[in-house]
């Protein structure tokens, strides 16, 4: 199909208010959501504000809402809407809003500062550090992500319940919880730090009542849930409700 | 915690204000904007579960059309109590001796139901279709609050791994009545039904279903910080990792299983249908 007009609406404002605003405007072929925005801005609202980096779906700048559901901008093909539809394009709704499709991410950085860094085992020099594969992949699945915080928009737990964002660090950094406890080399435990057990306690684990969908809006397909979340609270349960496991760690005392 | 000024907009929570509709987000009044058919999936779910739910209650309570020799109905095996029916070499235990007055279904069925109840995939199931908690992603729930489970009662779903213990005893009993259907009703080996292939798939259902637990997949090495250290439980890992993926699947397939075995066995128990023997 090559070129029609769309309809578009586009949220314009600011933290002081706002409104959809109605555009018509050109769609060609192979063109994606980014683009009809780009044209947006050049032809009929210069001052619209996009945030927007890499148009490959890689820096993770670009999130924002698309007929309602959180998606990345450059990622989202045209051809997946008929071109009698009305497109909407809102700001991510879970953050607080700078000005029209831009919104202050800062929740985020601040959830990534509560979570304690890898912590380096002690005998290894920098350079040192040897791993096998098979230690490193559930880690590497995590690694893909892009930072785009479509997975913390989404959660409902902070989505709607704006005060519960004070005790929930949200998929994303739960995901690094999780990331560094599977680490082959984190030596947090020795330093006597248990992230399995902060990952309850400090950083909200128990809010998630597991509905999945950060896993179903994640662009880089990583099975947050599945892989992350649902593995970090059975280690929470090890800890905090297995006595079993429990009395077993305190006599054993090795690391798995 | 340090303060920043995302947190301002917690105040305006209480008065109807909350969520998406924070003060400091974007002004749009719809809970949601989705056009898509976004209630179909919640709407099913709760359907599905419901037809279990009414299904599932008549039958357990009837106290009646369980035996058909050599068929045991699911939902009373094993029969813990001196009211069940009379079966020869099978399930049954007079745990519970003749004081037990109701359906002896409900002391063995309280594992299996906390086994799913507490099930990660059938709480997400629940709590999209039954709570709305959310309904679907990015659609505003209508609960003014939420502590998910942080709290009793749902902080109890962490005891789910110990209903996966029981859930492998009880598949082994349901593996035994399955090994029982290979009789006829003169309790004479070698021979098989249709009831005997119903148990069977039933039985394969049941096992991939309760393999595929993800606190199954944590305790036979998701636990382990170094899979190279443990190659035997890496590799079940990878083996019941790879169920786990299915596990939405085999929930769905082996509830409707488990409903269908029994089913069969009240048809022939009452009479209404005559099991076909293969040999
Ligand atoms: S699975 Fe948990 S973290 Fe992910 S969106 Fe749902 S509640 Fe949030
Ligand atoms: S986990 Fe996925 S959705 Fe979440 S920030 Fe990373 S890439 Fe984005
Ligand atoms: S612009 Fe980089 S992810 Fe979309
Ligand atoms: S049975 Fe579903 S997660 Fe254990």
């Amino acid at each position: 199909m090559s070129g029609y007009t769309a309809q578009f609406k586009v949220w314009r404002g600011d933290v002081q208010g706002g409104g959809l605003e109605d555009f018509k405007v050109e769609v060609n072929e192979g063109e994606v959501v980014l683009d009809i925005i780009h044209r947006i801005q050049a032809t009929q609202a210069p001052d619209l504000a996009v945030r927007w980096n890499c148009k490959a779906g890689k820096c993770g700048s670009c999130s924002a809402e698309i007929n309602g559901r959180p998606r990345l901008l450059c990622m989202t093909r045209m051809s997946v809407f008929t071109p009698e539809e009305t497109i909407t394009v809102t700001p991510l709704r879970a953050f607080p809003v700078v000005r029209d499709l831009v919104t202050d991410v800062g929740f985020n950085y601040t959830k990534a500062r509560e979570v304690p860094a890898f912590v380096p085992p002690e005998k290894l020099a920098a350079g040192e550090y040897r791993m096998m594969q098979e230690d490193v992949d559930r880690s590497q699945e995590f690694r893909k992500c892009i930072e785009c915080f479509l997975c913390q928009d989404t959660c409902h737990v902070v989505r709607d319940h704006e005060e519960n964002k004070t005790a929930f660090a949200g998929p994303r950094f739960l995901m690094r919880v999780a990331e560094l406890d599977m680490h082959p080399l984190d030596a947090a435990a020795e330093a006597g730090l248990d992230r399995k057990q902060t990952a309850q306690d400090e950083h909200g684990l128990g809010y998630c009542n597991i509905t999945k969908c950060c896993t179903e809006v994640c662009p880089e397909g990583i099975k947050i849930t599945d892989n992350a979340l649902i593995p970090l609270k059975e280690r929470a349960v090890d800890r905090k409700y297995d006595p079993l496991v429990w009395l077993g760690s305190k006599i054993r005392r090795r690391s798995s | 915690m340090m303060r920043t000024s995302l947190d301002q907009g917690t105040s305006d929570v209480s008065d109807q204000q909350g969520g998406v509709r924070t003060r400091t987000r974007a002004a749009i009044d719809a809970p949601h904007l989705r056009t898509d058919r976004w209630w179909l999936a919640p709407a099913a779910t709760a359907a599905g579960l419901l037809a279990f739910i009414v299904y599932s209650t008549w039958r357990a309570f009837a106290n009646a059309d369980y035996y058909a020799a050599p068929y045991v109905s699911p939902f009373y095996s094993p029969c813990l109590a001196e009211n069940c029916d009379a079966m020869r070499a099978g399930p049954n235990w007079d745990l519970f001796g003749g004081w037990w007055g109701i359906s002896p279904a409900i002391i063995i069925l309280i594992f299996p139901l906390g086994f799913r109840l507490t099930c990660y995939y059938y709480r997400k199931a629940y709590y999209r279709g039954f709570w709305a908690s959310p309904p679907a992603c990015a659609v505003a729930e209508p609960h003014k609050k939420y502590t998910g489970e942080t709290r009793f009662p749902l902080v109890l779903q962490n005891i789910h791994r110990y209903f996966f213990y029981a859930a492998i005893v009880v598949a082994g009993i349901l593996t035994y009545d399955t090994v029982l259907a290979f009789r006829d009703e003169h309790y004479e080996w070698g021979h098989m039904g249709l009831g005997t292939l119903v148990f069977l798939v039933n039985i394969v259902l049941i096992w991939a279903y309760t393999i595929s637990c993800h606190s199954c997949r944590h305790i036979v090495g998701g636990k382990l910080k170094h899979f190279s250290r443990h190659p035997v439980r890496y590799r079940m890992w990878q083996w019941v990792g790879k169920l786990n993926a299915r596990h939405m699947l085999l929930a769905w397939a082996s509830l409707v299983s488990v409903a269908l075995a029994d089913f069969y066995v009240y048809l022939v128990a009452s009479g209404a249908f005559d099991d076909p023997r293969l040999f």
